[in-house]
């Protein structure tokens, strides 16, 4: 269950500059640590998010060892037009999420 | 040399903390009075505070959200939800995590609420127990804890529970481990003071589950317990020891009235 969390204002007036909150659920594990016995715990972080804004990028991040576990990621955005965000999360492993959240600009 | 950082590190803990409590000379635990108390969350950071108060920050909430899809997701033999008994969770478990460890009469003692948990799946559900510390056991216990929040915690008030909460603050009141120290002396008669950088604080379990960013996760009290015991170089209490839960009860009534803070985010 790696259900992330998006929170976005339902209804923005056009023009206006808003904040984007999100968080999901993952270990972040560094890579830099070892088990009991000796064996290197190998890394598993998520490497990259980005969001689209009606198809079109708004705003990219990679990702690095020293994150914390749960990456809370706030962005800000200008309110252009209604439709779709799109959000998307590559990491190790293969592991890769996403989410979208509508909204309406007045 | 370096090798030994980690031994050295401890022995300058161990000896601000000698240097603590030989200020206050032989150490005799009061309670703290009623109205000095006062929740961890009034030392926090602001950045720390802000992240415990908005459930669109607070990593918990991942938590809570996975909580509230186990309780109605069909479980072991009985093919039973939670919601099945229990209906809608925000009205049913409402003050519920408020008044736990509660008695059980099918254990003859306490229970905290993750064995509550457990002796649901167990006798109702006819599932298997869940593991402490698995995220669907805290998802469930966060869940239902949250529903609690603001609410002032209510303990004492079940006779049944008296001697249990006794044996709770003899063992807080006992020196244990290599460092020979008691919880009470730090807890009770030391808080506000520093050990090396860190605050003491007196120790109400008023937001567990908590987010714990040292551990980057979610943690029961019982793990904070366990954790406070590896610090004195003690032998910690199994999960679900009756020691445990004697002392999760002990904690809740000597935090009675204050507001619960499910999910609580400490340092």
């Amino acid at each position: 269950m790696a259900r992330p969390l998006i929170n976005v204002p339902a209804k923005v007036k056009r023009g206006q500059v808003f904040e984007i909150k999100t968080l999901i659920s993952h270990i972040m594990e560094t890579g830099f640590r070892f088990t009991t016995t000796g064996g290197r715990i190998p890394r598993d972080i998520v490497t990259s998010f980005s969001c689209r804004y009606n198809g079109e990028e708004i705003f990219r991040a990679d990702l690095y060892p020293a994150i914390a576990a749960n990456p809370f990621i706030a962005f800000f955005t200008v309110a252009t037009e209604s439709g779709t965000l799109e959000f998307n999360w590559i990491g190790d492993n293969g592991f890769a999420e996403t989410a979208s959240a509508k909204i309406t600009v007045e | 040399m370096k090798r030994f950082a980690p031994s050295s590190r401890w022995l300058a803990r161990a000896v601000v903390a000698i240097a603590v409590f030989a200020m206050v000379g032989p150490a005799k635990s009061t309670d703290i009075p009623l109205d000095q108390r006062r929740s961890g969350y009034a030392d926090l950071g602001s950045d720390t505070k802000a992240m415990q108060d908005d459930d669109t920050i607070n990593p918990a909430s991942l938590w809570v959200l996975d909580g509230e899809a186990l309780w109605s997701q069909k479980a072991g033999a009985a093919n039973r939800a939670c919601a099945d008994c229990h209906g809608d969770a925000t009205a049913s478990m409402k003050g519920v995590a408020a008044h736990y460890p509660a008695f059980s009469p099918a254990r003859n003692g306490p229970i905290d609420l993750e064995q509550r948990i457990n002796l649901c799946r167990t006798d109702h559900q006819q599932a298997l127990p869940l593991a402490f510390e698995s995220r669907d056991l805290l998802a469930l216990t966060v869940y239902v804890g949250r529903q609690s929040r603001g609410m002032p915690i209510a303990q004492g008030k079940d006779e049944r529970l008296a001697p249990y909460i006794e044996a709770g603050r003899k063992l807080f009141t006992q020196r244990i481990g290599q460092i020979d120290m008691s919880c009470a002396q730090c807890h009770d008669d030391n808080w506000g003071k520093h050990v090396a950088s860190s605050l003491v604080p007196q120790g109400h379990p008023t937001g567990y589950p908590i987010y714990r960013l040292e551990w980057q996760s979610l943690g029961s009290l019982q793990r904070r317990l366990r954790n406070c015991m590896i610090g004195m170089r003690a032998e910690p209490y199994e999960y679900g020891a009756p020691e445990n839960v004697a002392m999760e009860l002990y904690l809740m009534w000597r935090a009675r009235g204050l507001r619960v803070e499910t999910p609580a985010v400490r340092p």
